[in-house]
């Protein structure tokens, strides 16, 4: 028997910026071959490789092909350039690394100040509101620019003159706005039943939130999460905009600058896609996981 | 169970209590009072307002007028600690609401270690004692959802238990279980009302009522429109509704 209020989140998904919606109604990418059995598969194997084939027969035998190779797909250009990228890369996951532990925490407090009920709380629910539409109103690159190279022009005394330092700062205030809404969400869904036991035990609203709420909310909204990750490590690149010290992108853009060539960003991308694209498929199958836990009726 | 009766000698005294959902009055004046080691039975059709009576005693509804007295100390004035209040009355849900992310043995820790302050070891050995004697220390380190909706009720009450409370309140406890898996629960409150427990039990299984009050209250239209031991009230009721209702429970097969 199911606890009534112990299951079915809604749909938490909270877009990340310029992100398009998730699929939400088709099932996984392999899910119906395995019901197909070997002859699926089999099936599936051969129109794929027809299919790609005859798309990359047409592309290579278009007409500007040589241009757009030479330009985009360089070999030796390729061979020059990538492994300054992918070394530079790491700044890339330095920053997402560090941003990240700051977003998380950070977005915890703006969600748990907006759900704080009662009017002794409106301020702190305000600010909270007023933060998280102010950052999911304004474009990230945007914020970026205005910190990245803003403070550091002022040269406060005792304030980091540091424009990378500013611009992961920029980061981590917008993300937090988003994430925060994610979060939220979260501590929605549980249902006030979960609070009413926990205070009826003597628990205080915080020790409540801290110890029922929240530990289960932050359970619920991992893939949603996960998927802002996404968003924010390829947003990483917004750095690029305002350092002098170049990440990936910008040496990107360097090595474009010196050969005329497009192909050093084709390396950037890989980069990003080789993160990327695992923690994609990561949040897809946890979203199926927790979809089929939910249709065979478990609790969490 | 512990702290020191008043004068009047009264665990609970509910004295004209009033509570409004918007422009619905649920409760219109409710006079109830409890002896230690006394067991109330709360019956009334569905939507009488005996969920929201218990919820009120808990401080869990703000109420609009009347007071609620326990073991002398008015607990509905302005200012009084609620935290402090809740930790004395123990109440258990239909829907045991169990924290799913926890252990059965930590839903029955988490009260006493961070409402009460007890240590870990402390809390473990009272929540042990407890989950021994009513049969489910096996199940400790088991999840709610691997539990049956028995065993989950079962531990709800223990949860509830590990606080020891003055006074323990039981809303149809029993209701969202399949019918095999009542007698243990049933089971487990007799216990109680024979090792002393004070209790208000809000119950739609009227032989158990009948079995295990020492008065009853037929709930109607937000007041208490009778009360008395359970074979008056089964077998004698004075009121017509008291009587008409009693009528709807025997036609439903339900007593
Ligand atoms: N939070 C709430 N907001 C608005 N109305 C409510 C709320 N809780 C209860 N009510 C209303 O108050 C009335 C009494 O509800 P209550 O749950 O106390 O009845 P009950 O006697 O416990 O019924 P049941 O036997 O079905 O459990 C109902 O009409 C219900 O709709
Ligand atoms: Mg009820």
């Amino acid at each position: 028997m199911s606890v009534p209020g112990g299951g079915g989140a809604p749909e938490l998904f909270e877009m990340p910026p310029g992100e398009p919606d998730l699929p939400r109604g088709r099932s996984g990418l392999l899910s119906g071959l395995s019901q197909e059995g070997a002859k699926g598969v089999l099936i599936a194997v051969v129109s794929t490789v027809v299919v790609f084939f005859v798309l990359g027969w047409v592309v290579v035998h278009s007409e500007n092909w040589p241009e757009v190779k030479r330009a985009f797909f360089n070999g030796a250009e390729f061979k020059d350039t990538f492994p300054g990228i992918a070394s530079r890369f790491l700044r890339n996951v330095e920053y997402f690394l560090i941003a990240e532990v700051f977003i998380l925490a950070w977005a915890l407090t703006l969600a748990v100040m907006r759900s704080l009920p009662g009017p002794v709380f409106f301020p702190l629910r305000l600010m909270s509101i007023l933060y998280t539409d102010f950052f999911r109103g304004i474009p990230t690159v945007l914020v970026v620019y205005l910190l990245g190279f803003g403070v550091p022009a002022m040269q406060l005394p005792g304030v980091p003159r540091s424009n990378a330092f500013w611009a992961v700062v920029a980061l981590i205030l917008s993300y937090s706005a988003y994430v925060a809404e994610v979060y939220r969400a979260g501590i929605e869904s549980i249902h006030p039943s979960q609070v009413a036991s926990a205070r009826s035990l003597g628990l205080t609203r915080m020790q409540s939130l801290r110890f029922v709420v929240i530990p289960q909310a932050v359970r619920r909204v991992i893939p949603p999460l996960l998927n802002d990750f996404v968003g924010l490590q390829k947003d990483t690149a917004l750095v690029a905009f305002v350092v002098a010290v170049p990440e990936a992108f910008k040496q990107a853009q360097l090595e474009q600058y010196a050969d005329f060539n497009f192909t050093p960003y084709l390396g950037a991308a890989i980069m990003f896609l080789i993160v990327t694209i695992p923690m994609t498929r990561l949040v897809d199958w946890l979203i199926q996981r927790e979809r089929a836990r939910r249709q065979a009726g478990g609790g969490l | 169970m512990s702290a020191a009766p008043t004068s009047d000698g009264r665990v609970l005294r509910i004295e004209g209590l009033h509570k409004s959902f918007g422009k619905l009055e649920v409760l219109k004046g409710i006079d109830l009072a409890l002896s230690e080691h006394e067991v109330v039975c709360l019956i009334g059709a569905s939507g009488s307002g005996k969920s929201t009576l218990l919820r009120c005693i808990d401080l869990l509804e703000p109420i609009d007028r009347g007071r609620i007295v326990i073991h002398g100390e008015d607990v509905t004035r302005r200012g009084v600690d609620v935290n402090r209040v809740r930790r004395r009355i123990g109440i258990v849900f239909q829907a045991f609401n169990l924290f799913p992310h926890m252990t059965v043995l930590r839903n029955v820790t988490l009260g006493p270690t961070e409402a009460l302050k007890l240590s870990r070891s402390e809390a473990e050995a009272r929540a042990l004692e407890l989950l021994e004697r009513f049969g489910l220390a096996d199940k400790k380190d088991d999840y709610p959802d691997r539990l049956s909706g028995g065993q989950q009720q079962r531990v709800a009450i223990i949860r509830s238990l590990a606080m020891q409370p003055d006074i323990l309140l039981l809303d149809e406890v029993t209701s969202a279980l399949d019918p095999e898996l009542v007698s243990g629960v049933l089971d487990l409150i007799r216990e109680l009302a024979r090792a002393g427990m004070t209790m208000v039990i809000a119950t739609h299984e009227m032989g158990f009522a009948r079995d295990i009050a020492n008065r009853v209250c037929f709930l109607d239209q937000g007041v208490i429109l009778e009360e008395g031991p359970p074979d008056q009230i089964f077998s004698s009721p004075r009121e017509p509704r008291t009587q008409e209702f009693l009528q709807s429970i025997l036609e439903a097969g339900r007593m």
